[in-house]
């Protein structure tokens, strides 16, 4: 108990995810789809849904893609509700989701049923018990396409077995800025575990953020998947805290110089692209859990992550944006929020 | 040595390149350097480089041998009618079916991706339900052999009724769904 409190206090765990991939037993996986059964399995499962059990059942809302504006998709991938796969896919995908956006069951992106529960913090067994509850209130009335050997039958061979892939978002400014990041990248793909920038596949490490999840689907069970994935959590967010208690120790003023030369420029700046406010973002929540910075609530910087995302930011600005109008939109944004 | 494009300035950046056992010497100024895409050697240093999974199949496939390659090819999945082929090019299976369908030759693929091929996690009431029957029944029938072989016949007929209840079940199970 004690390490989820202080790995919760210390922000450095920002979120944790279970994802369960599942198909639809006798029908063609969503690529090879037509238009009609596309339609079918939205209809099945939501139906299948809205006719169990579940406390969930009556929050639960069903959105189709094709009637949802761009801004307001994109803004959902950049919320991690929905991915970018799903987007790609619009013409023929639905999204089910709860009010809260902590479930979320993308229908036809690659597989017919992508049922996701997110938490914030290291809370993984938390949301793999949701998940869990659900997929089973789905199965009442679908019978999902499984294998004996080959367990939940999944479009990519990668996601094969028991269809789950966990993953945590983790904060690592201390590791990266002490050239220690590498390491850890090295020793978690060797334990079987993927580790990747804050939009997932292909994508940097964007603010310092990282995204560790499970690598192998088959021949483990779930429970032995999020059992070694919160051990390789524990010990990364240990390392960190490692790396900062070292930054802490040296003191310098260099250190208390930089966030705070952050601070300024996210308080001053006129114009801020995503790339350089994340990484001052980073810096900024990096002093304030150091204790250096006192004056800036924790709070505002996690909102900060996500409203200052391109698509999100023109949302709360109700207008499409030129790319140099959003880093002004940007800026203004940031100033406001730590006014 | 002056560099060998503007002949004025001293070559500081040395190029050698071989190709197919042809070796070629490129001396160059600090500017030509950098305007020539022959010295463009700054790979950007980023993780998680996303690698087509097609590349890594394929690449697998190859490794595999033993399968002549043309049997391979006419392999299809009765079900969606995709070809093993087809799955190579793509990395991605068209329904359900194809599992058995390629079963075989999907084996070491799998042992590459994920050290393992047999499924030990969560397994669905619904769907589970039926295969859990199947496994019994197999079950049953190994041991009625071996009761058999060793002139058990009593528990050869206990056996065997037990076989028929459970084969039983599971036709009406099959019929409900």
């Amino acid at each position: 108990m004690s390490f989820f409190a202080k790995s919760n206090d210390s922000g450095i765990v920002l979120t944790s995810r279970i994802r369960f991939a599942r198909n639809i037993d006798g029908m063609p996986f969503p690529q090879a789809l037509s238009d009609s059964a596309s339609r079918k399995v939205i209809d099945d499962v939501y139906s299948a849904l809205l006719k169990s059990s579940i406390n969930e059942v009556k929050n639960l809302k069903l959105f189709n893609l094709k009637d949802m504006d761009k801004l307001n998709m994109m803004a959902m991938a950049e919320r991690h509700v929905i991915s970018r796969d799903l987007i790609e896919n619009f013409q023929r995908a639905a999204v089910i989701l709860d009010d809260d956006e902590k479930i979320s069951i993308m229908l036809n992106e690659e597989d017919h049923i992508r049922l996701q529960v997110m938490y914030k913090g290291l809370m993984l067994k938390e949301a793999f018990e949701d998940a869990n509850r659900i997929d089973d209130a789905i199965e009442e009335n679908i019978t999902y396409a499984f294998d004996a050997k080959f367990g939940y039958l999944t479009s990519c061979p990668t996601n094969v077995g028991t269809g789950m892939r966990a993953s945590v978002m983790l904060h690592l400014p201390a590791l990266t800025y002490t050239k220690n990041i590498n390491n850890i990248l090295n020793t978690v793909s060797q334990v079987g575990m993927t580790i990747r920038g804050l939009y997932g596949e292909g994508s940097n490490a964007l603010g310092n953020i990282y995204q560790v999840s499970n690598q192998v689907t088959l021949g483990l069970s779930e429970e032995e998947i999020i059992n070694s994935l919160i051990a390789v959590t524990k010990k990364i967010v240990d390392q960190e805290e490692k790396a900062r208690e070292l930054m802490a120790q040296k003191r310098s003023i260099a250190l208390e110089d930089d966030v705070y030369r952050s601070l300024g420029l996210l308080k001053f700046a006129r114009t801020l692209d995503t790339n350089e406010c994340l990484n001052l973002i980073s810096k900024v929540r990096l002093g304030v859990e150091m204790g250096i910075i006192k004056e800036v609530d924790i709070k505002k910087l996690n909102e900060l992550i996500t409203l200052i995302q391109p698509a999100t930011l023109q949302l709360v600005d109700k207008r499409e944006l030129e790319s140099k109008d959003r880093d002004v939109v940007r800026a203004k944004i940031v100033r406001e929020s730590l006014k | 040595m002056l560099c060998q494009k503007c002949n004025q300035k001293e070559a500081n950046v040395h190029i050698t390149k071989i190709i197919n056992g042809v070796k070629t010497e490129l001396h160059l100024c600090d500017e030509c350097a950098r305007e020539s895409n022959e010295a463009n050697i700054s790979i950007p240093v980023t993780f998680g480089i996303p690698m087509s999974f097609q590349n890594i199949l394929e690449g697998f496939m190859e490794m595999m041998g033993g399968i002549p390659q043309q049997l391979v090819e006419e392999i299809s999945c009765p079900t969606c009618h995709m070809t093993f082929e087809n799955f190579k090019q793509t990395g991605r299976f068209g329904c359900g079916n194809c599992y058995s369908a390629f079963n075989d030759n999907i084996l070491p693929l799998m042992k590459r991706i994920h050290g393992n091929i047999q499924h030990t996690g969560k397994v669905p009431k619904r769907s589970g339900g039926i295969l859990k029957v199947k496994r019994d029944i197999e079950k049953l029938k190994n041991e009625l052999k071996m009761a058999v072989a060793n002139e058990e016949y009593e528990k050869a007929a206990r056996l065997r009724d037990e076989i028929k209840r459970l084969e039983e079940r599971l036709n009406n199970k099959q019929d409900k769904e």
